[in-house]
C-alpha cells in the first residue's frame, strides 16, 4: 500500500530507500504486536458488528435473543422507519451544507497555501501566523459570538448559518496540510513557469493544482468528515426540523423512538453508510494523506 | 477556475517574481477566517464583561460575569473533569496509539486490512457513537445483560467514576485508530538502516523500540498529542448525549459546562468566560506542548516547515 505513495511529500524525504524488502525479514515474528493489533481489532469491530445486526432485528429479537446472534429473519422494517421519518430531507441537508463548505473551504487555503510558499514579506507572515494560531484555539469556545452573528445576519436557522463557520473552522489546518505539499513542489518548476511568463494566477492553476491535488483530495475528505459528523453547529444554529443534518436527526430519533434501540441503530447505519461508501473509495488518499500531512 | 487569466496579477508582478505580489491571494481566507474565527475569539471576551440572555439586548456589566463564574464552585469540578478526562484519555491513547501505529508499520498485507477495518470508528459521528453506546450499555437491555455477564452489565454511565472510564473508553475507541494512523505513518519513514546497525550491535527488538523507535518518533508524539490535548477541551457531543454531564456533575466539562450556561440557561455573559477559558487552556497546552518538543524540531512540526 505504501509504495503507491506518489506525494510531492514522498520525494523530499532524505530517506528514498522505502523499506520493501521483503517481509519476512525481520528475524522474529513481532508476536506482542499482533497480540495487541488482534485484541484492539475486536474492540472496535464488536460494536459496530453489533450495531449492525441489531438494526435488522425486531423489538421482539432484540429483547429475547443473544445480542451478538445475527436475526434468523433480518427485517428492514427499522430502516423504513427512519427513511419515513424524514431520513431523505437530513441527508439533503448533510450534503448540501458539506459541499457547501469542502469546495470553497479547499480553495480559499490553497489559493492561501500557494501566497505563503510563493510570497514573501510581513502580510505574509502574520496572516500565516493567525492561520497557524487557529489550531491551537478551540475554535467552538467562539461558539457565542459565532451565534450572535449568525443572528444579526439574519442567518439562523439557514443551511447557510452552519457552511460559513464550518469554513472558517476548516481553514486552520487545510492551509497547514498544504502549505507543506505546495512546498514540496521543487522550485525549478515555478522558476520555468516564470521563464514562459505566467503569471502566478497561471501557475498556482496550471502547475500547484494537479502537483497538490492529492492533498487538495485528502483535506476535502478531510474536512468533509469533520463536517458531515459535525453536532455543535447544527444543535446552536438551527431549530426546525426541516433544517437538521444527519448527526442531530440520530440524536432526535434517540428522543422520538424511545425504546426502539433496532429503529435508532438503524439510523446510526443509515447516517454512516454514505461515509462509508466514500471510505470504500478514497482510502488510500485519505491515510497516506493524513499521515504524511501529519508525521513530519 | 481553471483557465488562466494573466491579467489578474496585479502589475509588476512579472518583475519582481516573489515580491509579496502573491499576498491577495490569501487574503479571501484570511477574509473568511476573520469573520467567523478571529472576530468571535475577540467577541467572546468582549461579551465576557456583559450579560446578555441570547434573545435580547445585550447590556455591559464590567467585571460581574468574571467574578460570579470564578466564584461558582461548578467551575474548578468542571476544570478538574476536564483535565482529568484530557490526562487520563491521553495517558490511554498514546502509548495504544505509538505500539499500534509501529507494529502497523510493518508491510504484510494483513497489517493493510487492520488498518482498514481500524479507522471505522473514525467514520462515525460522535452522536451516532453515543447513542449507539448508550443503547449498548443499558444495564438491563444492553451487551452484557443479554450475554449474561455480569461484570458487563452494571450501571456504566449511572455511577461517576464508571461514567468518566466510559467516556475514556469511547474517546479512546474512536481516536486511537486515527493517531496510530499517524505514528504508522511515521514509523515509516524511519530509515531502515538504523535498525540494521542496531541489529549487527545485537539489540533486540525492545531495546530497538526504545533506542531507536521512539526518540525518532519524537516530533510526532507532539503533533500528535497537541491534536488529543485541544481536542479533548472540545469533546462536547459525545459527552452531551451519553451522560450530558452526569451522572451529577461527574462528566460535566468545560465545553459542556459552557452550553449549558448560555444556551439553556441563557446566561450567555456566564458561558463566555467559561469559553474564554478553554482558549486560554488550549494556547496555554499548546505553547506548553511546544516547549516539551524542543524549539526548532517542533517548530517545523507545527508550522510544517
Amino acid at each position: 500500500m505504501a509504495t503507491t505513495v506518489t506525494t510531492p511529500t514522498q520525494g523530499r524525504r532524505k530517506t528514498p530507500t522505502r523499506h520493501e524488502g521483503p517481509a519476512g525479514r525481520r528475524p522474529r515474528p513481532n508476536w506482542l504486536g499482533a497480540i495487541l493489533g488482534i485484541v484492539w481489532l475486536v474492540i472496535v469491530i464488536v460494536p459496530v458488528y453489533w450495531i449492525v445486526i441489531t438494526s435488522f432485528k425486531t423489538q421482539a429479537n432484540y429483547y429475547a435473543m443473544n445480542p451478538l446472534k445475527p436475526p434468523p429473519e433480518p427485517t428492514f422494517a427499522n430502516y423504513q422507519l427512519v427513511i419515513h421519518s424524514g431520513f431523505p430531507r437530513y441527508f439533503l441537508n448533510s450534503v448540501i451544507v458539506t459541499a457547501g463548505t469542502i469546495v470553497p473551504a479547499v480553495l480559499v487555503s490553497f489559493m492561501a497555501a500557494y501566497a505563503i510558499v510563493r510570497g514573501a514579506g510581513r502580510t505574509l507572515r502574520v496572516m500565516n501566523g493567525i492561520f497557524l494560531g487557529g489550531l491551537a484555539i478551540p475554535l467552538q469556545a467562539t461558539i457565542i459570538p459565532v451565534y450572535l452573528i449568525i443572528i444579526r445576519l439574519h442567518l439562523y436557522d439557514t443551511l447557510l448559518a452552519m457552511i460559513l463557520p464550518s469554513i472558517a473552522f476548516a481553514i486552520p489546518l487545510s492551509v497547514l496540510v498544504l502549505t507543506n505539499f505546495v512546498r514540496d513542489v521543487p522550485r525549478e518548476l515555478f522558476e520555468s513557469m516564470r521563464v514562459d511568463g505566467a503569471s502566478e494566477w497561471t501557475t498556482l492553476w496550471r502547475l500547484a493544482f494537479p502537483l497538490t491535488r492529492p492533498a487538495l483530495v485528502t483535506v476535502a475528505i478531510y474536512n468533509g468528515l469533520a463536517v458531515w459528523n459535525a453536532f455543535l453547529l447544527p444543535l446552536i444554529l438551527t431549530q426546525s426540523t426541516e433544517k437538521r443534518t444527519l448527526p442531530l436527526a440520530v440524536w432526535s430519533f434517540q428522543s422520538q423512538y424511545g425504546v426502539n434501540v433496532p429503529a435508532v441503530l438503524a439510523s446510526v447505519v443509515l447516517t454512516t453508510l454514505p461515509i462509508l461508501i466514500l471510505y470504500a473509495f478514497g482510502r488510500r488518499q485519505l491515510v497516506s494523506g493524513l499521515t504524511a500531512g501529519f508525521s513530519k | 477556475m481553471s483557465t488562466a487569466r494573466p491579467s489578474t496579477a496585479p502589475a509588476g508582478a512579472s518583475l519582481a517574481g516573489r515580491s509579496g505580489s502573491v499576498t491577495w491571494m490569501a487574503l479571501p481566507a484570511m477574509v473568511i477566517f476573520t469573520a467567523f474565527g478571529v472576530i468571535p475569539l475577540l467577541g467572546v471576551l468582549g461579551l465576557s464583561f456583559t450579560s446578555w440572555d441570547g434573545i435580547g439586548v445585550i447590556h455591559f456589566t464590567g467585571l460581574r460575569s468574571w467574578r460570579a463564574e470564578l466564584a461558582n464552585p461548578g467551575l474548578p469540578h468542571a476544570i478538574f473533569v476536564t483535565f482529568k478526562i484530557m490526562i487520563l484519555s491521553w495517558l490511554v491513547q498514546t502509548p495504544l496509539s505509538i505500539l499500534i501505529g509501529v507494529f502497523l508499520a510493518g508491510h504484510q498485507r494483513y497489517r493493510n486490512w487492520l488498518a482498514v477495518l481500524y479507522f471505522i470508528p473514525l467514520l462515525l459521528s460522535s452522536a451516532a457513537i453515543a447513542v449507539a453506546y448508550k443503547a449498548l450499555l443499558d444495564p438491563n437491555f444492553g451487551l452484557g445483560a443479554g450475554l449474561h455477564i455480569g461484570w458487563l452489565s452494571q450501571d456504566w454511565l449511572g455511577r461517576g467514576g464508571l461514567a468518566v472510564a466510559v467516556v475514556i473508553f469511547i474517546v479512546s475507541w474512536q481516536f486511537i485508530p486515527f493517531h496510530s494512523l499517524i505514528y504508522q505513518g511515521a514509523a515509516r519513514q524511519i530509515p531502515r538502516t538504523m535498525y540494521e546497525a542496531a541489529e549487527i550491535d545485537g539489540a533486540g527488538r525492545i531495546r530497538a523500540f526504545w533506542s531507536i523507535t521512539l526518540p525518532q518518533l519524537k516530533n510526532t508524539v507532539i503533533a500528535s498529542s497537541t491534536l488529543m490535548v485541544v481536542g479533548s477541551l472540545t469533546f462536547f457531543d459525545l459527552i452531551f448525549i451519553l451522560t450530558a454531564g452526569g451522572p451529577g456533575d461527574a462528566t460535566r466539562v468545560l465545553a459542556l459546562s459552557m452550553y449549558k450556561t448560555g444556551f439553556q440557561a441563557n446566561l450567555m455573559g456566564l458561558a463566555s468566560v467559561i469559553a474564554v477559558i478553554l482558549v486560554l487552556f488550549g494556547v496555554g497546552l499548546a505553547l506548553l506542548l511546544r516547549r516539551i518538543g524542543g524549539g526548532a524540531n517542533t517548530q517545523s512540526t507545527l508550522e510544517g516547515g
